[in-house]
């Protein structure tokens, strides 16, 4: 747009030449692409066929659509230009903000029992397994990372090793020695912390870009040993029949001896998938006060402090190597405390559930929640693993577009899609503001403008 | 600590980098309770010479040493460099070689702070969080290394209570208290420049290195540093090293001058014999085309 659309209105030729010129295009790159299709006829020969009109009806619709852009949302994008920025904080965004985190403990609280309630012992199953402790399990994972993206500014592409690492730990040491859950629950966490530190020591003098490759490959060579060490992890083929959580002792089956019967009560699945859901529950809020706790103590100061500038960091006398490597291991710690629970929740693992599709999916909710806020990171787990699975319930789609149609193979698309629009609109996440750890008089939030992403 | 008696000593320091040789057999002393003044044209290799100091740059040659206490812990220094130990620590006191500290420990262990010619400050936390972040070493051990603090032990928070009321006492020092809750990267520039010195000096140190600390202030803003850096050596009795192109702060508070030029010391002395010396007059301004061999000959060249 060359000429600003408020002065002389609207200008109908340069927007119509626009749409011209753009519906020219579309169809000079589609013409082989959409409009030729060959068909092998009766004769077994390849025959070439015209899609005209679906060729046709796309140009069409691109040409439109230029044509609205240039008319009516480019215009009204230069008058929201215009208009004055609203107030960052308006009272009932900021009285939301205040009563958000305790409603959604709340909530999170007595989820199942509102389940229970209205779907019966079926339907929980599925809206306690599929959405709270899948959720759940995302929430933890987003909250861990959290701390090594967002208050440490480390960019980690390889998050998910960790996640093997305390799946693969709990599978194992269960199996051959038959240590429990309770036992094994912190183990995990320090074997992960472990191999965090074990990266962290040749990876950390690397800044940026280059620490996020060797993060990914890192991810990789785990998933790779996984697959190859075929003697110790079976390979391909993955752990199976895991040991299950006990409650506190007393397994959940139709035994006599089982929770049930000790309980007296009829036995249903649905009291292990509960129980698991309370489990991670707390995991979670383990994790949320941790990390809360350690922002308001120096070793979290000197996290975000890394984040800002980490030459500031030496002149002031912090050792910022051992910094970096206690973000990352205690980040590490609690992605292993959920690959333990994922493992005893699945009762088998392979090293398919730990692909870089895992990592990305992680890192995009830390991004996407604002980094370093547990609340956004909260919300952008619900909207994007709860998202996947409202999206395997969408049978109605069916009836539209044939039932062939599979709504989650478009869930890619759709958060692809989503994440742009989340990018363009509020570039810093959900939540951008940081909160002060401490402060003298009065708590400012402070605008993301002042506050560095962190870049290693 | 009695007044006048040395505090830091660099000797023969060669910084190269490659081919280039930017500073070069460089050696002066800076006593305690001065504040000593490291001035030179551009280039002249002042601030390499204060990132071997603060453990950013290793030095090619030379060695730079550093006292705590007792004037006499000097006669220390020759075993100590026998020895390849980083300190020596006698009853009286404790010697520091600071070209063999990596960056960090200069400030942690010999209780060297400084300021950035450009600044760095923690520009998304507050004025409060920036001070804390400079008490980190002492809150860390107050805090068990973490595991006490996160369990919530009360030493912490005593501990924690003591280190904001230094940062208040610093904040209300430099005239920034009301702003204590504001972001840092919210400042105007010479409130950026006081606040870093504040940080810098909650390090709790022994020697305060501040590169160009006027430089971007106005008359007025400068004039207040001065008041403040005297401040600092006056009350606190501590020794200051600056680099520095404003002359108005250099000569009226520096007590002792050294002007280095193409990485060598020209001349050293109080800010009188400074301001009268030809070499540093000719380094500064340059001379005359026909007057080139008689300066040549006068200053040994």
């Amino acid at each position: 747009m060359d000429k600003p659309a408020s002065s002389t209105g609207v200008d109908f030729v340069h927007a119509a030449k626009e749409a011209c010129v753009t519906a020219a295009i579309t169809f000079a790159v589609l013409l082989p692409l959409i409009g030729f299709e060959t068909v092998s006829n009766i004769d077994n020969k390849l025959v070439l066929h015209m899609r005209w009109g679906l060729l046709f009806s796309i140009v069409a619709i691109v040409g439109v659509g230029r044509l609205l852009m240039a008319l009516v949302i480019a215009p009204w994008l230069a008058q929201r230009r215009m208009r004055p920025v609203a107030p960052a904080t308006s009272s009932w965004l900021s009285a939301v903000g205040r009563w958000f985190g305790p409603f959604a403990v709340g909530f999170a609280i007595v989820y199942p029992i509102l389940v229970l309630s209205t779907s019966g012992f079926s339907g929980a199953l599925k809206w306690v397994d599929n959405f709270g402790i899948q959720i759940l399990i995302y929430v933890m994972l987003g909250w861990g990372l959290n701390i090594v993206v967002g208050l440490a500014g480390l960019l980690d592409l390889g998050y998910v090793a960790f996640y093997a690492v305390g799946a693969y730990s709990y599978a194992l040491l269960a199996k051959e020695f038959g240590f429990s859950f309770w036992i094994l629950l912190p183990l995990a966490g320090i074997l992960s912390s472990f191999w965090g530190i074990l990266l962290g020591f040749p990876v950390l003098r690397l800044r940026g870009d280059y620490l996020a490759i060797v993060t990914l490959a890192f991810g990789e060579i785990i998933r790779l040993v996984l697959v190859n060490f075929v003697d110790l992890t079976n390979g391909y083929a993955g752990i199976s029949s895991i040991p299950r959580p006990s409650f506190f002792g007393i397994p959940f089956n139709a035994d006599d001896n089982g929770f049930a019967a000790v309980f007296g009560l009829p036995f249903t699945p649905v009291y292990r998938t509960i129980f698991l859901y309370y489990l991670i529950l707390a995991l979670c809020f383990l994790t949320a006060f941790v990390t809360v706790r350690l922002r308001r103590l120096p070793v979290g100061r000197a996290w975000e402090a890394l984040r800002e500038d980490e030459i500031a960091c030496r002149s002031l006398g912090i050792n910022t190597t051992n910094t970096k490597l206690t973000a990352f291991s205690i980040g590490a710690m609690f992605g292993g405390f959920a690959g333990s629970f994922f493992a005893a929740r699945q009762g088998f693992i392979s090293p398919e559930s730990f692909t870089f599709l895992e990592s990305a999916t992680v890192l995009s909710i830390v991004v996407l929640g604002g980094m370093g806020s547990q609340i956004g990171v909260a919300v952008a787990a619900i909207f994007f693993i709860g998202g996947t699975e409202i999206m395997r319930d969408l049978d109605f789609l069916k009836q539209i577009f044939g039932s062939s149609f599979d709504p989650t193979q478009y869930r890619m698309l759709l958060f692809g899609f989503g994440m742009v629009i989340i990018m363009v609109f509020r570039p810093r996440g959900l939540v951008s503001t940081r909160s002060p750890s401490i402060f003298l008089k009065e708590r400012k939030t402070i605008s993301s403008d002042l506050v560095n992403e962190g870049h290693g | 600590m009695a007044r006048g008696d040395n505090l830091l000593k660099v000797e023969h320091l060669t910084m190269r980098f490659g081919g280039l040789v930017a500073v070069d057999n460089l050696s002066w002393q800076a006593r305690e309770g001065d504040i000593t003044a490291l001035i030179g044209p551009n280039g002249a290799g002042k601030t390499t010479v204060f990132n071997c100091i603060t453990g950013f740059y290793k030095p090619t040659e030379g060695r730079i040493a550093l006292r705590h206490g007792d004037a006499a812990v000097w006669d220390e220094l020759e075993s100590l460099t026998e020895r390849g130990k980083r300190h020596i620590t006698t009853a009286g006191g404790s010697l520091f070689q600071l070209e063999r500290m990596p960056d960090f420990l200069v400030t942690q262990q010999a209780r060297v702070a400084r300021t950035f010619q450009n600044i760095r400050l923690f520009a998304g936390m507050t004025l409060l969080e920036n001070l804390l972040v400079a008490q980190h070493n002492s809150l860390m051990l107050a805090s068990g290394y973490t595991l006490l603090g996160v369990l919530g032990f009360p030493s912490y928070r005593a501990a924690e209570r003591a280190a904001v009321d230094v940062a208040r006492e610093w904040l209300d020092r430099v005239g920034l208290l009301d702003r204590a809750d504001d972001p840092a990267g919210d400042l105007p520039y010479g409130a950026q420049r006081r606040l870093e010195i504040a940080r810098a000096m909650c390090t709790d140190p022994v020697l305060l290195c501040l590169d160009e600390p006027a430089a971007g202030l106005n008359p007025r803003e400068s004039a207040e540093l001065n008041e403040l850096l005297l401040s600092i050596r006056d009350k606190y009795g501590l020794s200051i090293l600056l680099i520095e192109h404003d002359m108005s702060v250099v000569m009226e508070i520096s007590d002792h001058v050294i002007v280095l030029d193409y990485g060598v010391k020209i001349s050293d002395g109080t800010p009188e014999e400074i301001r009268n010396d030809p070499k540093v007059i000719a380094a500064y301004l340059g001379v005359a085309d026909e007057e080139v061999e008689k300066v040549e000959a006068e200053v040994g060249l």
